[in-house]
């Protein structure tokens, strides 16, 4: 059905409080959460919520966050709809249940906003606790801004429980930037996000019995999940996880059109922004790339081909999306708000290294770690790397591969 | 209550939940004690299993010996788990979207996943009051990873992590009197069995379930390979550690704010006729894990150490209950 674009409200709302509100409208079956050191905004506006009755949502304060990714594993496979939020140490914490919840296909929803891991314990922003999760097996949507945050909290439920995926999403903001500021964030009418929605979906179990069941805990059709898998079983779960994540990235797109039906806002796997002619591109994650923008219109007044990518989804990783984008551009500069010690770059830049390495023509690409534990990256920070990219791209080799960003040396 | 029903003639007759074939070692009793526990399910029943033995042995890919929904997560959750499956039902009941009145739910933990990495998560769902059983079967260490030492492995006893050496003689500490401990967080029923009185064990299971609120049952599991007895062993060390109140068997729950205990029968027995109580040397000497108290030569000072032990805590059990 197409429903066309909902007449929509203008509220003045946080990053935390644009996820907290999707969460209520989409009104799942439980949400459960904890408050470590740094705790986030969005379960307190959840939990008020709850309290007055806006919501049928079973909230669960649970006693850690391992315990609040622990109870969703087990409402998620109760057949209930899960939502938790975290950020950082919480993240961290829940490690181990994150491996568990993707391989157990379960379509839980959280929203983590991006804050420093210790030490020194920090709680601005930085990316290092979500690419320490890049691994796990979660689907990874880097929002830009908090009208982004709310539109893909919504969206991210249909993701998850899309039947080709069957993931849990990580819905991420930057900390402080995003989850502290407020920004004027239109919303869309309850009954619309609740069609949008629908109901959860599950895997289907085929032989159970003879029979075809959900893959749900269900007295009627007893299943048992996470099993003992050894050296004969566990491999093929894992083949079946990358295949539901390659999945995910046509979905993502889909889900993204499809809410821009609704919304007037659509979304994909990246975000490019005045790239068609640049020679020079930025690429990154976030809420810098709304700065960056600012940047790439001041270079271009003054004749600098420029462009930047926005990459929303890293994980499922964008590879056919960038290549072809970035098909005619001479120079990248990569923008990392993460370290991977010892590795040969940050994260971003590892992945946009190897995407190329196949190509015939291969763009120059040199790697800006910035913003760690919430250093500023202003405009002149950013103009000051693109033109360096330039710089690289005009003679032709990249002069310093990696450097440190805002940086006391 | 559905107590008159649970007689040993009927539930024999009650197929079995955990079904044959699974893994668990020859002679292990905590695939009896899981199985006593299944037959006492009143109706539409979630499992959840902490990861050990019991999780192990009984799921192995393809295979799995549960005709009950069950769900393994992992080692130190198994309580929010299934306070998350609680809580989902609540949800899904609340909207329409549940088709059953009601289901029971419960959480299966060994010693290690409850007095030690799962000890935490437990008492999150005791404070939060969630309505579910949990059933921690005690097999005294980390049977599954290997025989270590946990919160739940007696005074003396060898482990591979407390093992019995020239000058530390097993493990230095004392068990963690986990069941007082959940009682003290106004659980809504807390109880001890032992295999060895299974229509015990069995009633106690039930009384759980109907419970509203968490409720505990803490059964005494003896491992054959940890514990190192002969296989057809394992049930008459689960009664002999009733006998020498080295494991009393009771119940406890909250009235008028006050915690009310009361011995069921075996040990009642012993609170009204002290003389039936067994000397712990019974109980240990058969058990090679503790084969070092007695060989090369018997360590006085540690036996007697042990039975104190036992006496000051049977001592106290016997006040809370309203005996001395």
């Amino acid at each position: 059905m197409e429903l066309g674009v909902a007449k929509q409200e203008v509220m003045g709302l946080t990053g935390d409080e644009a996820v907290a509100y999707a969460v209520k409208q989409v009104d799942p079956d439980i949400v459960a959460a904890y408050p470590i050191t740094p705790q986030t905004i969005i379960v307190e506006r959840f939990s008020e919520y709850v309290a007055d009755g806006l919501v049928n949502t079973e909230f669960v304060p649970v006693e850690s966050e391992h315990s609040a990714l622990s109870t969703c594993v087990g409402a998620a496979a109760a057949g209930a709809r899960a939502f938790t939020a975290t950020a950082s140490q919480g993240l961290a914490l829940m490690w181990e249940i994150l491996y568990i919840a993707a391989s157990m296909r379960l379509p839980i929803v959280m929203a983590v906003v991006n804050r420093a891991l210790s030490a020194p314990i920090n709680i601005h922003c930085d990316h290092s606790d979500t690419m320490g999760a890049r691994d796990s097996g979660w689907i990874q949507l880097y929002c830009e801004n908090s009208q982004e945050a709310y539109d893909t909290t919504i969206q991210a439920w249909r993701i998850a429980e899309h039947p080709d995926v069957q993931l849990p999403v990580m819905v991420t903001l930057d900390g402080f930037v995003l989850s502290h500021t407020l920004e004027s964030v239109r919303v869309l009418p309850d009954d619309v996000v609740k069609r949008f929605v629908g109901q959860r979906r599950y895997i289907r179990v085929v032989g159970h019995e003879y029979k075809e069941v959900p893959l749900v805990l269900d007295p009627e059709n007893p299943l048992t999940l996470g099993a003992f898998g050894m050296y004969t079983h566990y491999f093929e779960y894992k083949r079946q996880q990358a295949e539901a994540m390659e999945k995910a990235k046509r979905v993502i797109e889909e889900v993204g059109r499809e809410y821009g039906g609704i919304s007037g806002r659509t979304y994909g796997l990246i975000h490019p922004y005045r790239l068609e002619d640049a020679e020079v591109a930025l690429i990154g994650l976030g809420s810098t790339m709304g700065t960056a923008k600012i940047v790439v219109d001041r270079l271009r007044q003054e004749g600098m081909k420029i462009g930047l990518i926005r990459i929303r989804s890293f994980r499922p990783f964008p590879r056919e999306e960038l290549l072809k984008s970035l098909s005619h551009v001479k120079a990248i500069g990569v923008l990392d708000r993460a370290m991977s010690f010892g590795a040969y770059g940050g994260p971003l830049f590892m992945e946009m290294r190897s995407l190329f390495y196949d190509e015939e023509s291969r763009p120059l690409i040199s790697d800006y770690i910035y913003g760690l534990g919430g250093r500023d990256m202003p405009i002149k920070l950013l103009e000051d790397v693109a033109r360096d990219v330039k710089r690289n791209a005009d003679r032709g080799r990249v002069a310093e591969p990696i450097r440190y960003v805002g940086l006391r040396e | 209550m559905g107590e008159e029903k649970l007689t040993l003639k009927d539930l024999a007759a009650k197929p079995d939940l955990l079904a044959p074939g699974h893994r668990m070692c020859a002679g292990c009793v905590s695939a009896s004690v899981a199985r006593m526990v299944m037959k006492a399910t009143r109706g539409p029943t979630i499992v959840a299993t902490a990861t050990g033995c019991l999780e192990v042995a009984t799921t192995i890919l393809p295979y799995t010996a549960w005709r009950v929904p069950w769900i393994h997560n992992a080692f130190e959750n198994v309580a929010a788990t299934a306070s998350g499956i609680e809580s989902a039902l609540k949800a899904m009941k609340r909207r329409g979207a549940l088709k059953y009145e009601h289901v029971d739910i419960i959480a299966f933990g060994g010693d290690g996943g409850t007095y030690d990495i799962g000890f935490q998560a437990l008492s999150g769902i005791l404070e939060r009051g969630h309505d579910l059983l949990y059933v921690l079967y005690d097999n005294e260490a980390y049977m599954n990873t290997g025989i270590q030492r946990s919160g739940g492995t007696p005074y003396c006893a060898w482990t591979t992590t407390s093992p019995a050496g020239k000058v530390i003689p097993g493990k230095p500490q004392w068990k963690k009197p986990i069941a007082h401990i959940v009682v003290e967080h106004r659980a809504a029923y807390v109880a001890t069995a032992s295999p060895a009185y299974p229509l015990d064990l069995i009633k106690k299971v039930r009384r759980g379930l109907e419970a509203e609120g968490p409720a505990f049952l803490h059964v005494i599991a003896p491992c054959t390979r940890g514990w190192r007895f002969p296989t057809n062993m394992g049930i008459k060390l689960a009664r002999l550690a009733v006998q020498t109140c080295l494991f009393p068997l009771w119940e406890a729950w909250w009235e008028d704010g006050h915690p009310v205990y009361k011995l069921s029968g075996p040990s009642e027995a012993i609170a009204r006729r002290p003389e039936m109580k067994k000397p712990v040397e019974e109980y240990l000497k058969p058990q090679g894990r503790f084969a070092h108290l007695f060989k090369p030569e018997r360590k006085e000072e540690l036996l007697r150490r042990i039975q104190e032990g036992i006496d000051r805590e049977w001592s106290l059990l016997l006040k809370r209950a309203g005996f001395a």
